[in-house]
């Protein structure tokens, strides 16, 4: 089992107190916001983790592995729409079908056809024709679906399971994206592997963007069913009207007017209601995490996890010892994306709604690298540590900022230009912040802010 | 005979022009890309940014000249306000060097770690910008904005299809011409550029033989400096200024970087071409075209479109797979000036 230091254990009383305090400060509501948005960093950030921090396989693609992610969640919860398939099913079938039949042929003709030239010119032709007839059912299935009550559906909608589902189908979705990228490019250098991992998340975004059938495109997906228990039903449930009354009784029966009494309990079971929903998500995405992070940090200490330093340290050295250095990177790429595909699905599941125009590389690439450069890579506590940080001063670098202007121009008047125009730019000022933040510790603590330990064994 | 000529137009109107401007300035965006990764030895994320910089000090200027009343008639202010950009942008690149990447490059630092620190650079020299000028879309172009309009054509030469040409698009192309022949120039005829070339080579000869690095690097800086501004500028000129549209442009830029060869400035250029002519040819709907081509009775129904514009930006980037899977030194064999 593995052992804490003195300084993780230091890392973790800071992230729990910066809660706390939060709490005190903005409302318990503010807090449990945020937190649940950390928890779900460092899930993705554990994710990048894996690949990069323990075997050095570069993932510039978490926008993308979010987003099936995210889609998992659309098609497990949703429920179906019977109308979409009545009109589109059939030729969706076929379109799909003929699509096995041509990977298959061209998987033949590479297989028999040996002459590189007639190889090519034939697959080719192949690919050419089939997409041709594919395109026929497909648009023909595909544009009747959108026209299925566009205003509400006008897509093939899911299969109306509890969204809780859709953690795992995330991840198989996310791991069977990277399974193919992964085939594709993992032999590239690392540089290369970065931009193309980059690029194709970003096809895979304009994907989901623009098949409207698939996933409502640009439409977005709303609805979705909670796996924890609405507000409303919360505050006409007795029980829990009971529990907010129990919690809170000195307080209230300090209050003799009844209607006044009636009233301060009113607000009280409101504001616990919504606290209460966003602790039991909280409590979910919690189990998860640790879920993850003991069977991440098992597989680090073992022979596998050692295997994996071996072919990050020195690969030429791991590969004349026999270890199948491109199975093993394609394994963890798959794992790492695994893992941020449940990340995904939490977040829609979080969010209540599936929005595809929402995935952009700065926001959901980007940060998580630097959540995973600042927590200190190869390192699991350092991850999750580095997820909250950084998602933490994300969200309160704006009142920082507003504070920290407002005492720096508190000599001007409040019309002046320059401070109005400084006020107006705060939400841009914590991409100022993540810049420098990287830049420092890359520049003064390059193996992040928990680095991995030496192991000597 | 007039429905071929016709044909041809909506080909030149539709394709052809704006593949050549749009390529124009992928490829000075490519060229600098190319720079940094001969000379500097990463792939630098923050060349969007960098050339969004530029932009807007030059839209900055603009401003303030046209304020001022001072102008060029016909042409846009823009390009009076162009070389203020330019020293602005090479102060930006210097001065990032010099904080940030010449301690990495003095480490000795392996290429992804300089890959992660360009990226920081991106978030400051990002905030830096939506700070100062904000995130809303701007439109800078003035002076006259048709050489030629699409009616003009029409009456001129008496076909049913017209030939539009925007000033802007033959300003980056000439400014195109005009710079990359000063770049190969350069590269090849002067005792700097000889230098450059031979650094990028073999980095031990170089010093060995004698060549300052820091000077090498500094002109290096100095050059993708100007080109990220003129290919930003051109590129807010031609479409409009939009600080967000450049990080998107961060990625067709590293295709046609890769595609080309990474590391060859002939190869730059070319691959910037090829990815703009791609993504218009593939997205266009050619229907307009086959009707005035085919006879009647075989005109398309369709749109006769490969994939909807939609995907313009898949395009690229499956090309660039494509070429890694098939010739992974791209089309003109890279790592060398």
């Amino acid at each position: 089992m593995m052992k804490f230091e003195r300084y993780e254990w230091l890392a973790i009383i800071i992230m729990i107190s910066l809660f706390i305090f939060v709490g005190f400060i903005q409302g318990w509501s503010v807090s449990l916001v945020i937190l649940n948005m950390c928890i779900i960093s460092a899930i993705m950030t554990m994710g990048v983790n894996i690949s990069w921090g323990y075997a050095g396989v570069i993932n510039f693609g978490v926008m993308g592995f979010l987003a099936m992610g995210g889609l998992a969640a659309v098609l497990v919860s949703y429920p179906p729409i019977a109308e979409s398939w009545q009109v589109g099913g059939i030729g969706l079938g076929i379109s799909f079908a003929l699509l096995v039949v041509l990977v298959i042929a061209v998987m033949y003709i590479n297989k028999t056809v040996i002459q590189k030239r007639n190889r090519y010119i034939l697959n080719s032709l192949i690919i050419f024709f089939g997409i041709l007839i594919i395109r026929h059912f497909y648009l023909n299935a595909t544009h009747n679906i959108e026209d299925v009550n566009p205003a509400i559906a006008g897509f093939l909608g899911g299969l109306g399971l509890p969204i809780i589902f859709s953690w795992i189908v995330g991840g198989l979705f996310a791991a069977g994206v990277a399974f193919v990228i992964g085939k594709v490019a993992l032999g590239l250098r690392s540089d290369y592997l970065a931009i193309v991992t980059l690029g194709i998340s970003e096809i895979v975004v304009s994907v989901l963007k623009h098949e409207e059938w698939l996933s409502r495109g640009v439409k977005n997906v709303i609805g979705l069913k909670r796996p924890v228990p609405y507000e409303i039903d919360l505050q006409n449930a007795d029980w829990f009207i009971n529990l907010v009354t129990y919690l809170n009784s000195s307080k209230l029966n300090n209050i003799i007017d009844v209607t006044d009494r009636q009233q301060v309990l009113n607000n009280l079971i409101i504001d616990g209601s919504g606290i209460f929903v966003k602790l039991s998500y909280a409590i979910l995405f919690l189990i998860v995490m640790l879920i993850i992070f003991y069977f991440a940090n098992k597989a680090q200490l073992s022979p596998w996890g050692r295997m994996m330093r071996a072919i990050r340290d020195n690969e030429t050295a791991a590969n004349a010892m026999g270890k199948d250095v491109v199975k093993q990177h394609l394994i963890i790429f798959v794992i790492g994306a695994a893992i941020v595909g449940v990340a995904g699905a939490m977040l829609v599941t979080l969010d209540g709604l599936f929005t595809p125009s929402g995935y952009r590389p700065l926001r959901f690439t980007f940060i998580i690298w630097i959540m995973v450069i600042v927590g200190g890579s190869g390192n699991n506590l350092g991850a999750i540590f580095g997820g909250f940080v950084i998602w933490f001063s994300w969200i309160e670098a704006a009142p920082l900022t507003t504070f920290i202007i407002n005492q720096l121009t508190a000599g001007l008047e409040p019309t002046n230009a320059l401070k109005l125009h400084l006020l107006d730019s705060v939400p841009y000022f914590r991409y100022l912040f993540m810049g420098l933040i990287l830049l420092l510790i890359l520049r003064y603590r390059p193996k992040g802010i928990i680095p991995e330990k030496v192991r000597h064994s | 005979m007039i429905d071929f000529l016709n044909s041809i137009i909506v080909l030149l109107n539709f394709i052809i022009i704006p593949g050549i401007s749009y390529g124009s300035q992928l490829a000075l965006g490519a060229l600098g890309v190319t720079f940094v990764y001969a000379i500097l030895r990463f792939a630098n994320f923050a060349h969007g940014e960098i050339m969004s910089f530029g932009a807007m000090i030059t839209i900055l200027f603009t401003w303030f000249f046209q304020s001022q009343n001072i102008g060029l008639g016909i042409l846009p202010t823009a390009l009076l306000a162009l070389p203020i950009g330019i020293i602005a942008t090479i102060i930006l690149c210097i001065i990032s060097d010099k904080f940030v990447f010449q301690y990495y490059r003095y480490q000795k630092s392996v290429p992804v770690v300089l890959a992660m620190v360009s990226i920081g650079v991106m978030f400051v020299i990002n905030a830096i910008i939506r700070i100062i000028i904000g995130t809303e879309t701007i439109k800078f172009s003035d002076g006259q904005k048709f050489i030629m309009k699409a009616k003009q054509f029409k009456v001129m030469t008496g076909l049913n299809e017209g030939l539009a040409l925007k000033s802007s698009q033959v300003i980056t192309i000439l400014i195109t011409i005009l710079l990359l022949t000063f770049t190969f120039w350069f590269l090849q005829k002067t005792k700097t550029g000889k230098s450059m070339r031979a650094f990028s080579d073999n980095e031990d000869l170089a010093l060995l033989s004698g060549i300052n690095p820091d000077r090498v690097v500094f002109t290096t800086w100095i050059i993708v400096g100007v080109l990220a501004c003129v290919a930003g500028t051109l590129y807010g000129l031609d479409k409009s200024y939009k600080p967000i549209i450049y990080l998107n442009l961060v990625l067709p830029i590293f295709a046609s970087a890769i595609v080309g060869g990474i590391g060859s400035p002939f190869g730059a250029v070319v691959g910037g071409y090829v990815i703009a002519f791609s993504e218009i040819m593939v997205t266009y709907a050619y229907k307009k075209f086959f009707v005035y081509l085919l006879p009647s009775s075989i005109e398309p129904t369709g749109l006769v479109q490969l994939l909807s514009t939609d995907y313009k930006f898949a395009v690229s980037f499956s090309i660039l797979v494509i070429v890694l899977l098939i010739r992974p030194s791209g089309i003109f064999k890279g790592k060398v000036l």
